[in-house]
């Protein structure tokens, strides 16, 4: 057995009820319900999350190195479009 | 039921103890050589909760240490069942499955009772829930899954099935309700074979000749073996530590 005919899975971990999901990294599985397996052997083992999400990676759309200057760089010389100009209020840990 | 408490309860924690101890010896020898990456890490997880469990159980009837590296095959109490070498994956998945589905019951009974090992109970039986899980999956997979798959794990469960048998056998210092735990475990095991397309083996579930031997130190011939390797390293350099 290999895992040739596998797909490839990667995986969302929340550490924490009120973070957002963060990708840990991928594994192979032969179906959802293993991936989620295996995700929680992987990578939240030592208590890092409350809840996991398996994403087929060809599922994912990503965007491509050739398109990063129109994607990212534009508004550079924009500071009004970074939100710097407010004072973030004690007790306000994620944002 | 004879002897003190305090022997009563040391024969449970070894019987119980040994079983981990050895199932996580042997689910231990897939590491480097499982069929694939996440398999291993799942295995070695499971291993791993087993030595825990071992630990505690073990630190009850007295050196751990002592107890894992230094004791004679016949010293053993652990049933044949979890001494079973590793097969192929199938037979891995069969001896987890018909383990699994037993610790994860007694676990459950002893944890509701306010014995010695009611404790250790409560937090394991959440480990092996887990333990139980990954082997129904499994089993469901292969079971249902290409033609060779199907054959090798009925095959499996066939060959294990003579071993099952002794789980129920009373334990010394361990007060169960033996029968309650048989009966739910063979709904179990009977459920999810069904669901994985497999037949209930029809053989007797245990031998003629090996009714409670693990238990009483009787060992199957590969347990040597394992144990030669597994207390290789402590008998040729005591006490060596990381």
């Amino acid at each position: 057995m290999t895992t040739d005919g596998w797909p490839l899975w990667e995986v969302f971990v929340r550490s924490r009820r009120g973070l957002s999901h963060t990708h840990a990294g991928s594994l192979h599985a032969p179906d959802a319900e293993m991936a989620l397996r295996n995700a929680r052997d992987l990578y939240t083992r030592r208590s890092e999350g409350v809840s996991l999400w398996v994403v087929p990676s060809t599922e994912i759309t990503a965007s491509s190195p050739d398109e990063k200057d129109p994607f990212f760089e534009p508004a550079a010389d924009k500071p009004y479009r970074h939100p710097t100009f407010y004072e973030i209020p004690e007790g306000v840990k994620h944002l | 039921m004879t002897g003190t408490t305090d022997t009563r309860t040391t024969a449970a924690a070894l019987a119980l103890g040994d079983d981990a101890l050895v199932l996580s010896h042997r689910l231990g020898e897939w590491a480097g050589s499982a069929p694939v990456l996440e398999e291993e890490v799942a295995l070695a997880n499971i291993a791993l909760d087993l030595l825990g469990q071992a630990r505690v159980l073990l630190s009850l009837a007295g050196d751990e240490d002592e107890l894992a590296y230094l004791r004679e095959e016949r010293s053993f109490r652990n049933s044949q069942l979890v001494e079973q070498p590793n097969g192929d994956f199938a037979h891995t998945i069969a001896r987890q499955l018909y383990f699994s589905t037993y610790q994860r019951l007694l676990y459950g009974q002893l944890a509701s009772g306010d014995g010695p090992f009611a404790g250790l109970a409560a937090k394991a039986v959440k480990e092996v829930a887990y333990h139980q899980d990954h082997a129904e999956h499994w089993t469901l997979r292969l079971g249902d899954g290409t033609p060779e798959s199907h054959r090798r794990m009925q095959r499996a469960v066939d060959a294990l099935w003579r071993y099952t048998g002794e789980l129920f056998q009373p334990v010394d210092g361990l007060d169960l309700d033996l029968s309650a735990l048989d009966t739910a475990w063979l709904d179990s095991v009977t459920d999810t074979l069904g669901r994985a397309t497999l037949t209930v083996p029809s053989g007797p579930r245990t031998g003629a000749w090996s009714a409670g031997a693990g238990r009483q130190g009787l060992h199957t011939e590969s347990f040597g073996r394992m144990l030669a390797e597994m207390q290789h390293l402590h008998r040729s350099h005591p006490g060596a530590t990381w």
